[in-house]
């Protein structure tokens, strides 16, 4: 009766200095908000398949922290961490948002859950000091960190191919 | 501007805001060099030291068309920032496809509750 949502995230990036990343899931909202709030369920999903998840620590209030850590397959850590500064249920998180392999640069990250025939679209916008530091969290995932400032359209590029 | 000059790669030559203004310009259409020394508002040598960046690296190809040189972009060299945002998404993807499982399993745990 469900149908997973089979479609891929899409990565967006508004500005210089911020990334976009939405996705619908064919879940109601306060279970995406579970999902995405509970430690044993974050531990699940968060570190895809790219290494084993080190830990997951959600102390959710406003003030509280959290950080996840993983090892990626690579045999490096990548770990993020951050403080809560707002908080409504089932609705909408706002946080700082620290890539440790670039502790100097702080991002704050809004994450909102809207609802629509019982299904949940997640947006997480996340807002960089820099267009350096918000470059580095992209290319965290990637092998070697890229020094780039790069808001060329995906258009330009898709419809040049 | 020093940085210009040791341009060797699309990364590179797309760090400066208006060497992609010229490749927006040029995505829908190629355009003589008068057209985007217009458009850009700047001075004609700097933006044909731009070009010249950008021809270097290939990301635009010039042609003659009488007196005038007419610009044109390729989107070959971009591939990699392309693929450099695609490997990002996808990390997302999977990650959210494992979501995806945990919440099947959220919701089957809520219905017979409900």
């Amino acid at each position: 009766m469900t149908t997973m949502t089979k479609g891929s995230a899409k990565v967006t990036l508004p500005s210089d200095t911020e990334i976009l990343i939405t996705r619908e899931f064919a879940a109601p909202k306060h279970l995406v908000y579970r999902a995405y709030t509970t430690p044993e369920l974050v531990s699940r999903w968060w570190h895809a398949q790219h290494g084993e998840m080190k830990s997951c620590e959600i102390d959710l209030r406003v003030g509280g922290t959290w950080r996840y850590a993983m090892t990626a397959h690579g045999g490096f850590e990548v770990a993020f961490h951050g403080e809560f500064r707002e908080i409504v249920p089932n609705e909408r998180l706002v946080s700082t948002e620290i890539y440790e392999g670039a502790p100097e640069d702080e991002a704050l990250s809004t994450v909102t859950f809207t609802e629509e025939d019982g299904r949940t679209s997640l947006s997480i916008l996340s807002r960089h000091t820099s267009q350096a530091s918000r470059d580095a969290v992209i290319a965290s995932g990637m092998e070697s960190g890229l020094q780039v400032a790069m808001d060329l359209l995906e258009e330009v590029a898709a419809g040049l191919a | 501007m020093a940085r210009a000059s040791t341009t060797t790669d699309a990364f590179n030559a797309v760090a400066e805001p208006r060497r992609r203004q010229i490749l927006d310009l040029l995505a829908s259409g190629e355009r003589p060099v008068n057209d985007l020394v217009e458009a850009m508002d700047l001075a004609q040598p700097q933006v044909s030291k731009h070009l010249r960046v950008l021809r270097e690296v290939g990301l635009v190809a010039v042609r003659g068309d009488g007196r005038q040189r007419v610009y044109r972009i390729n989107g070959q060299p971009l591939k990699p920032i392309h693929d450099w945002v695609k490997g990002y998404e996808r990390s997302w993807s999977e990650a959210f496809e494992r979501l995806d499982v945990v919440l099947e399993e959220l919701k089957s745990k809520e219905e017979p509750e409900q």
